[in-house]
């Protein structure tokens, strides 16, 4: 299939017909968090929108991201892959091996230089060059030698955005995200352990319709990572009345009411899980009764703990606010108000701070 | 030892509400009043809204039944029913492999996918050219 083609020519050669176009228009709108009012400007741009080249590069990562992408639901995987990107070179799902799939990467670069979108996964060490490597070129190498033809750059994954579980303390190798060393192109950053099957299809459909989506501050695109899961929670009516699950088999477990003090990350975690949910819609972890670990924050590995409330303090809760803040997490926060004096009391005589404690103090 | 069920772990829902049943049927009323008054059309994605457990599923118990339910067939099935509110239409779209893309209520006299499309009618024109020509051994004037 040849990448001069425009997605509308490839869908119709199929025998797709209109109606199955516009379905999928729909899809996409939705999958973007768009208006249904955008169909027919979504219709008109992926009508016309050409293949590009994707190149996909994994580092220290554990393959969750890529399994992610391929339950995408969105429209299913064979359509994206297939139809809307021309995916030149994936370690894990290419047929090809060895030197076939190194000479792959080089030609796809070389005829779509300047041109080609290139995904990253994992995050990249710059310890020792030998702790990662493919076909014996370092990480390092391997990412440099792909950006500087890279039209832009999409970093899938906690690990790619913001080092993930290798950057966690103490940091062995070293590993560092895509931003860390790259300052020169368009970068998206997706994160989530692993993200939103939805979200990774979602992005790179945006590539092909509207080019780069508008991001915050931790370069995530809006459209999925604008609100907080606390913003979104359906278990937030309990959080504003003061009703709280206090342990994983009490009465407010049962009842299904807020998990902030078993140690929900909700009010400070910029993600989609509350509406888009996984599993084809099914569920998203606190419906199944879980606290959002806040896998989708840079740090959340260090973040003092997954079942301590955001109101215990933690080596480094300043660094959490400062993440916090950066994404506008709405004022009145229980973080906000924390009482650094009582915070810093507790932790030295290792004492647990409730809520109430926080809001008595101020 | 009595032993722990699995039921005594299960999450109740009952009460876990969002409350955004009742302000969504009045958006679909406020929509359905536009429809008539000014023949505008309303597209709500069921999939943005923040919603509890069965509250979906509370929703198309509100909207009920009404007389028509037609299947679309291209990408996957595409399921379109009328509600027992003329006007206010459920649509779900399926991928090939059955899952869910997308859930939506359609407040308009007929969803614009159930209409044949231009091009549709063009290419399936162009078909039937072809196949009376074929047949007939002539030109199809
Ligand atoms: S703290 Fe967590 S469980 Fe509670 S309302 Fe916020 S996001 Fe939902």
């Amino acid at each position: 299939m040849k990448n001069d083609q425009t997605l509308g020519e490839i869908l119709r050669q199929q025998g797709i017909s209109r109606r199955g176009f516009l379905k999928f228009c729909v899809a996409t709108a939705s999958l973007l968090a768009l208006p249904p009012g955008m169909v027919p400007a979504i219709a008109a741009a992926l009508e016309k929108a050409r293949r590009p080249s994707v190149i996909w590069l994994s580092f220290q990562e554990c393959t969750g991201c890529t399994e992610s992408l391929t339950r995408s639901d969105a429209a299913s995987i064979e359509d994206l892959i297939f139809n809307t990107i021309s995916l030149d070179y994936h370690h894990t799902l290419q047929a090809a091996s060895g030197t076939g799939a190194e000479d792959a990467r080089e030609s796809a670069m070389k005829e779509n230089w300047g041109k080609y979108v290139l995904v990253v996964d994992g995050s990249i060490p710059t310890g020792n060059p030998g702790y990662s490597t493919i076909a014996g070129i370092s990480n390092v190498e391997m990412l440099m030698e792909a950006a500087a033809g890279a039209a832009a750059i999409v970093a899938v994954g906690s690990c790619a955005s913001f080092g993930g579980i290798p950057h966690a303390s103490p940091n062995p190798t070293g590993a560092v995200s895509v931003t860390d060393l790259i300052s020169d192109k368009p970068i998206v950053n997706v994160p989530g352990c692993p993200p939103i099957p939805v979200v990774i299809a979602g992005v790179l459909t945006h590539f092909l319709t509207f080019g780069i989506p508008e991001l915050d501050e931790l370069h995530r695109p809006l459209a999925f990572y604008g609100k907080s899961i606390h913003d979104r929670c359906y278990r937030r009516p309990f959080y504003d009345k003061g009703l709280f699950a206090e342990s994983f088999d009490d009465e407010g477990a049962k009842k299904g009411w807020c998990l902030y003090k078993l140690g929900c990350k909700g009010p400070t975690t910029y993600n989609a899980c509350a509406t888009t949910k996984w599993n084809q819609g099914t569920s998203f972890p606190i419906q199944s009764g879980h606290p959002c670990l806040g896998c989708s924050q840079p740090d959340f590995w260090d973040a003092g703990g997954f079942y301590h409330a955001l109101s215990i303090p933690t080596e480094d809760t300043a660094r959490t606010v400062l993440y916090g803040a950066a994404t506008g997490v709405a004022a009145g926060l229980a973080l906000g108000g924390l009482n650094r004096a009582r915070k810093a009391h507790a932790a030295r005589k290792h004492e647990k701070v409730t809520i109430n404690d926080l809001e008595k103090g101020g | 030892m009595a032993r722990t069920t699995l039921a005594e772990f299960a999450i109740e829902v009952g009460d876990a509400g969002t409350h955004n049943v009742q302000p969504l049927l009045h958006e679909i009323r406020h929509a359905l009043a536009q429809l008539l008054e000014q023949g505008k059309e309303t597209v709500i994605d069921l999939r943005s809204i923040p919603l509890a457990p069965g509250e979906e599923a509370a929703i198309e118990q509100a909207l009920g039944e009404g007389e028509v339910r037609a299947t679309l067939s291209a990408l996957g099935p595409s399921d379109f029913r009328e509600t027992s509110y003329p006007g206010v239409w459920v649509v779900t779209h399926y991928n090939r492999d059955d899952q869910i893309v997308g859930k939506f209520v359609e407040v308009t006299s007929a969803p614009a996918l159930l209409r044949s499309q231009t091009e549709d009618i063009a290419a399936g024109l162009q078909r039937l050219e072809a196949r009376l020509t074929q047949d007939g051994g002539g030109r199809v004037v």
